[in-house]
């Protein structure tokens, strides 16, 4: 299987509340797309290393999200915890191309299959 | 009040202070630490109060600090030290013959040392107008109040005088609401402490805030025909005012001195162990002249006091021989520090450095390679460093070439603080006010075990008096402690400020701040959109704050508050419905059924609060849910939020036999009227029909348990982690007043508690007594409580589900994103 990823669209940065977030269902996992006050866009995997918290549901502030269930710390850009906790929630690729937001994931997420 | 035994009389020379103010029990208390047992100590004040810190008048007017904050010394202090006090009533005559004061009311005392401690008056301009209602200097507490009774109204107010004092004033003022106008004689203001330029920087700032600085203000004329109405200048422009503050300058108070026939010139004349030319008469503070100088600042007063206590205490001193002075404008965010002589000219140099992008400005002014004066505005960090090499007499030579750069790089340090208190002298000053040493404070830390900032203020009254070295305080005690050290008592909401929550509270209402970026700008956020912490905090005040006007921040509220449901730890959410007072009826139960099996909601449970819980709802399913519910007739049941949660109650005198009064009514009416108020955390209230109290009210916030006569009103309780039962409030009679009781607590406890502090140890830190007087002893305030608590529900009670179910509000928690092909 390569690395390569399938990048998708899914819609205009403005889609994204400021300061929050949206989901994104894929065939394998839900994936958090943040916007953050100065008009960012990040994505992780909707849950946390911890207890598997839907992150897209926390506080965004500055460039991190703060876990809904105990309050876990994450960094958006790397998705390391803050402060004394251990783990780290997985980052996905994404960019916004004229606006538009776009999510690169791989071919499991995107539902496709090598043949053999 | 103490009153001293006879046989202590004969045993202890009499002592007379004359003046409550600070240089006078700051004399007491140094005489007291040297000599607790030598003096019978007798104070008479003209204010009718204890002792308090004047130079915290500007944080008072402000809103920053309120009266007990700024108290030096409490009413158990003089009991404690067998001190009598006489407030409100001042001396108006010295009998030196008799060795005896005259006060105002009559009261003979005799003195076997008097100490005039006077202080000084303001310097009012006898313009026409002058003595017109409105018309006020900026002196005591009376003036800040007659300040904010005029600040109250609103409108235009003129302060005369743009030195220290005056534009203090005008910050205070115009933080209030009010449209400030300074009026200065001079070509800029705060001359005395300032050139030019940062002068010209100051006033910038200042028009920036919304103050008009109008300089070479000559005033002709105060006019008004009872009550001021404006002040007309000699140029002939006229300056509408309801309020004018008369803050030109203090003058020494030497009168009593003067009539009893002590050596007067501008004031009262001291050697340097503060003896007036009367051997039995001390004087200390601004009433003073002492080597032909008047001080009119905080710390030449405490030097005095020392002089003088040690001379008192009979302790060998080299006595007091003139203090160099550096002053800081007590206004938040403008920082400005200035010392020692930076006129400039003749024989000296000059280094300036400017950074006009960061509003910086530093004048250092050099005479033979030592500094003689400075100037600071915008970055005053290094003052203290400047004054102790002024003070020194240090030769800065070699260091000239960096000097405008500060301390830290100086020392070519990593800029740590505490490598760089750690590198001070021991005899470098680090309170101004106090005259406190760091060698002093250090050996206080170690030898007293001293381990927080209060303490250290305590024993060594650093920092307890402006504050402005609160800092270097804490960094001497962490750099004394190591890693004992735990920091301040008071701590700040969270890393993002280095306010704590009363503080927040009070400066959004006194700077009218109505939005969390204004907040998070005039407060000086450290970050760019605060954090988890602080912004739930925020929006909560913000809300209390300006009920009806204040707009919601969603993306600041927990997730449970802004979905209007309670996330469970699979992510799924519960859906609690509003039951009034714990009823229902069949239709409900119907709806709710129907709802359970159409989304298939894994598991239907009855809550402690009688309502029934719908736990294991998708999030997209959540509005259509809420729409089934809305449709039967039912609202949200806030069970997520910090507000009102639940009523419970028992069956009272409705079906109970042993019912004294009508439980499930009162508990339906109070859900009424309470529900959607937002709290500072969950509140939850009980009704019970009579004492046997099935419905558990004694371990709820508010507790109604009925009687034969009435209803007892109980508060504070909590079944938590630590479960706490109620205290009683009190017991009223009518229906009516229960309603009353409650709205008043839930106010005072809405405006007074710090966020996510629930009412039990809210009520534990303030002491019942607290919110008795407010809500039980004061009617007036209880009236105005309740009236506040109703005006913020008019705006409070809208059901978040129906907005949600049918009006599409934030569409988007409840929608996922769909994904489109790109390649």
């Amino acid at each position: 299987m390569s690395n390569t990823l399938t990048w998708v669209e899914v819609g205009p940065a403005a889609n994204i509340p400021q300061q929050g977030a949206r989901t994104l269902q894929t065939e394998t996992d839900r994936i958090a797309i943040f916007r953050t006050l100065d008009d960012q866009i990040f994505a992780l995997l909707d849950r946390c290393p911890h207890k598997q918290g839907p992150l897209a549901q926390g506080i965004v502030h500055g460039h991190f999200v703060t876990c809904p269930l105990h309050n876990m710390v994450f960094s958006l850009e790397t998705g390391e915890t803050q402060g004394p906790d251990d783990g780290c929630a997985a980052k996905v690729e994404c960019q916004v191309i004229d606006g538009i937001v776009r999510v690169g994931l791989t071919e499991l997420q995107a539902g496709l299959r090598h043949a053999g | 009040m103490n009153h001293v035994t006879a046989a202590l009389r004969t045993a202890k020379a009499r002592l007379v202070v004359i003046g409550n103010g600070m240089a006078g029990m700051r004399t007491v208390e140094e005489i007291l630490n040297r000599a607790p047992d030598k003096y019978d100590i007798t104070v008479f004040g003209a204010e009718p109060r204890v002792n308090y810190n004047r130079i915290m008048l500007s944080p008072l007017l402000s809103g920053e600090k309120d009266f007990d904050e700024i108290v030096i010394n409490s009413p158990e202090w003089y009991t404690e030290n067998n001190i009598h006090l006489y407030s409100g009533d001042p001396v108006i005559k010295i009998d030196r013959d008799r060795k005896v004061v005259i006060s105002k009311s009559g009261t003979e005392t005799e003195y076997d040392q008097l100490l005039l401690a006077t202080g000084s008056d303001p310097i009012i301009i006898p313009v026409p107008g002058h003595k017109l209602d409105g018309v006020v200097t900026f002196r005591d507490v009376d003036d800040v109040d007659t300040m904010l009774g005029a600040a109250a109204k609103g409108g235009p107010a003129v302060v005369i005088g743009g030195g220290l004092l005056g534009l203090e004033a005008a910050v205070g003022l115009q933080s209030r609401g009010m449209d400030v106008t300074v009026l200065h004689l001079a070509g800029h203001v705060m001359e005395r402490q300032l050139d030019p330029s940062a002068g010209y920087l100051l006033a910038q700032e200042l028009e920036r805030r919304g103050i008009t600085v109008i300089t070479e203000a000559d005033t002709a004329e105060i006019v008004g025909s009872e009550h001021v109405t404006g002040v007309r200048l000699k140029d002939g422009r006229m300056i509408p005012a309801d309020l004018v503050v008369m803050a030109v300058g203090i003058r020494p108070n030497g009168r009593l001195a003067a009539d009893a026939g002590v050596a007067v010139e501008r004031g009262i004349v001291v050697d340097d162990v503060m003896t007036t030319s009367d051997p039995a008469i001390f004087a200390v503070g601004e009433c003073v002249q002492h080597r032909g100088q008047c001080y009119g600042l905080v710390a030449p007063l405490f030097e005095m006091a020392k002089s003088l206590a040690d001379h008192m205490a009979e302790i060998e001193t080299d006595g007091y021989t003139g203090s160099v002075t550096s002053t800081k404008l007590k206004v938040t965010g403008v920082d400005v520090f200035s010392a020692g002589d930076f006129s400039g000219g003749g024989e000296t140099e000059e280094i300036v450095f400017r950074d006009a992008g960061r509003g910086v400005y530093k004048r250092i002014v050099l005479e033979d390679g030592k500094i003689k004066g400075a100037v600071l505005y915008g970055d005053t960090s290094d003052g203290g460093w400047y004054f102790q090499l002024m003070k020194d007499g240090e030769d800065v030579t070699e260091l000239r070439d960096t000097l405008a750069f500060g301390q830290a790089f100086a020392a070519g340090s990593s800029g740590n603080p505490l490598d760089a208190v750690a590198a001070l002298p021991d005899d470098a000053e680090i309170c101004g006010c106090n005259g406190v040493c760091k060698g002093s404070i250090v050996a206080a830390i170690s030898e007293k075990s001293l381990t927080t900032l209060d303490e250290v203020k305590g024993h060594t009254k650093a920092s307890a008096s402006c504050g402005s070295c609160s800092g270097l305080v804490e960094n001497l005690l962490a750099a004394t402690l190591g890693g004992d050290y735990q920091a301040a008592t008071v701590k700040p909401i969270c890393t993002c400020t280095d306010h704590d929550h009363d503080s927040v509270r009070r400066l959004i209402i006194a700077k009218n701040l109505k939005s969390m970026p204004a907040v998070m700008q005039e407060l000086e956020w450290k970050s760019s959109d605060g954090c988890h912490v602080c912004r739930p905090a925020l929006n909560y005040y913000l809300l209390a704050a300006w009920p009806g006007e204040y707009v919601d921040h969603g993306a600041s509220r927990f997730i449970n508050e802004r979905v209007h449901a309670n996330i469970q730890k699979d992510g799924t959410y519960s859906v609690i419905p509003r039951m009034w007072g714990g009823l229902t009826n069949p239709r409900e139960l119907r709806a709710i059924a129907d709802v359970a099996d159409k989304f298939e909601i894994p598991t239907v449970k009855v809550t402690g609060g009688q309502r029934i819980d719908l736990l294991g709802v998708k999030k997209e399913d959540l509005p259509a849910v809420w729409a089934d519910l809305n449709a039967a007739g039912m609202v949200s049941g806030h069970a997520y939020g910090k507000s009102l949660r639940t009523v419970k109650s028992c069956v009272g005198q409705e079906w109970c036999r042993f019912g004294t009064q009508m439980s499930m009514g009162m508990a339906v009416e109070l859900e009424k009227m309470t529900w959607g108020s937002w709290m500072p955390h969950k509140f939850k209230m009980a009704v019970s029909g009579c004492p046997r109290n099935c419905a558990e009210a004694t371990i709820k916030d508010f507790g109604v348990v009925a009687t034969d006569g009435g209803w007892d009103l109980h508060v504070g309780g909590n079944g938590g982690i630590h479960v706490r039962a109620t205290d009683l409030l009190c017991k009223v009679t009518s229906d009516d007043e229960v309603k009353e009781y409650c709205g008043a607590f839930i106010q005072l406890y809405r405006e007074e508690a710090r966020y996510l502090e629930r009412t039990a140890p809210w009520i534990e830190r303030v002491g019942l007594k607290h919110v008795q007087e407010r809500v039980v002893d004061d009617e007036a305030n209880r009236k105005a409580l309740f009236e506040r608590f109703m005006i913020s529900q008019k705006t409070a009670q809208i059901d978040p589900w129906a907005e949600r179910a049918s009006e599409g509000v934030d569409a988007h928690e409840f929608t996922p994103l769909s994904m489109v092909a790109a390649e």
